[in-house]
């Protein structure tokens, strides 16, 4: 009989479709993200940049179902890991996707880990949940993932607590832990941007060597482009809750065509400026987000606006093979 | 001398120097049991010295717990320094206590990392503003509106939301009305504490084009204090990089960037993420191993020992002085030996 579950409804690992996120508050509702849509494939690093309050945070909560519900809400769309919808599952299903087939890392590793627990009980305790183990398999398994992740004398320090950690450690135990179930998607949402630039440098050498060790699939959540250059292979740039650029990061670093994202590399300080350059600046600040959008979003703030921007929200369309952006003056836009 | 180091020496004796830190220090006692007994120091600041010319901006840089916000603190004497000097235009800052020190305070002034904090949430932008010269009896109040007015628009924000409250504005505003009032009373210095790093990316570039912008039109001198160097980099005319309270080198921009001499700088420098793929691709890091050791027991020799990758066994001996290795370019680093 054909088994009409078994087909893969997606080939790819991960593929959002149209994911909208809203939240009901008090002041209004705040559309969050707004319908996203992209795909992933294994061994992948996607990275997502975009200012605070532009939904890259919430896109990811909202894979992992971990939006507080009320007053968030998944309004629609779907979100298919290999090939099954993770929005249609129960919330006892959901629990053996988080932490075991894709986990997650967050800003701040003070507040993630538990300061009365051992760092090591912490992550023995998703190796006993999600695989079964007992206490010494866990433990030993502990020892060997802190190792993995380049803390030093690893078995003895599975009984520290997280104070005796320093901060770059305690991130890297937190990867520690997303990684103890050897999970297919590690979504990584601002892990350095709490740490100081050595430390930095040791995190994300640390990702590139466990993405080419593992084969990890990474989702690198990020306000830092440079962070995003040296990592991703593709890059979405999200403004207003919505994907507005997309493509292969060579080519959104060389080639924006995104207002927005050539406005956004265009600010930061290039080393070979002479004294008293004047950076470019996007005038004006970010929208917020209550009330429903009309218009290009970055219309407000763009230089390149016509009157079509202010109420046709333009739909992202594929310039070259990977490269996808929203911009109704797309083919006049050029890199400042 | 080469031609070009005469030059750089008459540009230096050309300047004036507005104000000069002479082996400052600034320790935080640490106090243990029920009689607080003193028991050891946090070294936030240990010894530094260096100089600012009249309208440069001084970068100060390094990671967190360096020592560079305590140093510009001290500087304009939020706290009191355990040692060394500070001369303003002439005054020693160290040793002024009551009114006169009160009316050196007017000229200069601070600019806070964090915006949400930094101003009273139940005073109006016009109060907030207008306290610096209400506090120095400067103006009454109807010269007092006025003068806000013209500062609100000087840092770009219409006058008329003087009356609003501080959670009525956006970061970048609320660290455009902290700038406001840091120049109510005509200050000669501003020491700049981290200003855009609450900011988000594309509000930066904003904010320091307006520092720019001001520093032209009013002749202000700058201590820019940030951890992000390649904005330093940007808006600096010289640079000192600190590691765990004291300075390791010093020079001009150019300099500093294109030819560091200490190992901290060098990977310091490495670090920095840069925005294209390309050049990331090709990029050989410097990968620091380890953290900053603890201020309250640094290391015996030089600071940065435990994660130098060239240490030498007199690196753990002795502590490396700080000299200056070619005009204008200082470095205290054993292995860094001056070229003058």
């Amino acid at each position: 009989m054909y088994d009409h579950k078994a087909k893969p409804v997606s080939e790819h690992l991960l593929e959002v479709k149209n994911l909208t996120t809203r939240f009901y508050t008090e002041d209004g509702i705040v559309h969050a993200v707004n319908g996203i849509s992209y795909t992933l494939d294994e061994g992948d690093t996607l990275g997502v940049v975009g200012e605070s309050g532009c939904g890259k945070s919430v896109h990811a909560l909202s894979i992992m179902r971990l939006i507080p519900q009320p007053p968030g809400k998944i309004e629609k769309g779907e979100v298919f890991f290999k090939g099954q919808d993770l929005l249609k599952l129960s919330e006892d299903e959901m629990r053996h996707v988080r932490g075991a087939k894709i986990a997650m890392v967050f800003q701040d590793p003070m507040t993630s880990l538990n300061p009365v627990l051992t760092i090591g009980f912490q992550i023995m305790e998703a190796l006993k949940l999600h695989q079964g183990m007992d206490d010494m398999q866990a433990r030993e398994r502990t020892a060997e993932l802190l190792d993995l992740v380049g803390i030093p004398e690893a078995a003895q320090r599975v009984d520290d607590y997280p104070h005796q950690f320093s901060g770059g450690m305690r991130q890297r135990a937190m990867i520690a832990m997303a990684l103890s179930c050897n999970p297919s998607i590690l979504i990584a949402d601002e892990p350095t941007t709490a740490l100081d630039v050595t430390i930095q440098a040791q995190i994300i050498e640390l990702v590139r060597r466990l993405q080419h060790q593992l084969g990890m699939t990474v989702i690198w959540i990020t306000h830092d482009l440079g962070v995003i250059a040296g990592l991703a292979h593709r890059v979405n740039v999200m403004y207003a809750g919505r994907i507005i650029e997309a493509g292969p990061v060579k080519d959104i670093y060389g080639n924006p065509r995104h207002p927005y994202t050539g406005g956004l590399l265009g600010s930061l300080p290039h080393p070979d400026d002479p004294p008293g350059t004047t950076l470019f600046s996007i005038p004006g600040e970010p929208p917020d987000l209550l009330g429903e959008q009309v218009g290009c979003p970055f219309a407000p703030r763009c230089t390149y606006k016509v009157e079509r921007c202010l109420h046709e929200i333009p739909p992202l369309e594929e310039l070259e093979p990977g490269h996808i952006v929203a911009c109704w003056e797309k083919d006049k836009v050029r890199k400042v | 001398m080469t031609v070009e180091t005469t030059k750089i020496a008459e540009q230096k004796d050309s300047q004036e120097v507005m104000l000069r830190v002479e082996n400052l220090k600034k320790y935080f006692p640490i106090r243990r049991g029920v009689f607080q007994r003193h028991v050891g120091d946090v070294k936030a600041v240990d010894g530094v010295s260096f100089d600012v010319y009249k309208g440069e901006t001084l970068g100060l840089v390094g990671e967190s717990g360096c020592g560079k916000t305590t140093t510009g603190r001290t500087i304009i004497r939020l706290y009191e320094p355990t040692g060394g000097r500070v001369d303003f235009m002439g005054t020693d800052m160290s040793s002024l206590k009551g009114e006169t020190l009160r009316q050196m305070r007017q000229k200069m002034q601070m600019i806070f990392q964090d915006p949400y904090a930094s101003l009273n949430p139940r005073m109006s932008v016009l109060r907030i503003v207008g306290e610096p010269l209400e506090v120095f009896h400067l103006a009454n109040r109807q010269e007092r509106q006025e003068r806000v007015a013209e500062l609100l628009e000087l840092v770009g924000l219409n006058p008329e939301m003087m009356r609003r409250y501080p959670h009525e504005f956006s970061g970048g505003q609320r660290q455009r009305i902290g700038l406001a009032r840091a120049l109510a009373l005509n200050p000669d210095l501003v020491v700049c504490d981290e200003p855009i790093t609450a900011l988000d990316v594309s509000i930066q570039a904003q904010v320091v084009n307006l520092l720019e912008d001001l520093q032209d039109r009013l002749g202000l001198t700058y201590i820019f204090i940030a951890h992000d160097l390649s904005m330093v980099r940007h808006i600096s005319d010289r640079v000192a990089v600190m590691y765990l309270g004291k300075i390791m080198e010093l020079t001009d921009r150019d300099t500093l960037y294109s030819n560091p001499l200490h190992p901290y700088t060098q990977a310091l420098l490495s670090a920095i993420p840069v925005p294209d793929p390309v050049i990331e691709e090709q990029r050989q890091r410097i990968i620091l191993e380890g953290d900053l050791p603890s201020p309250a027991h640094p290391p015996t020799g030089c600071n940065f020992n435990t994660r130098c990758s060239r240490a030498q066994d007199i690196c753990f001996e002795e502590e490396p002085e700080f000299v200056e290795v070619s005009p204008g370019h200082y470095c205290a680093c054993h292995l860094v030996k001056p070229s003058l």
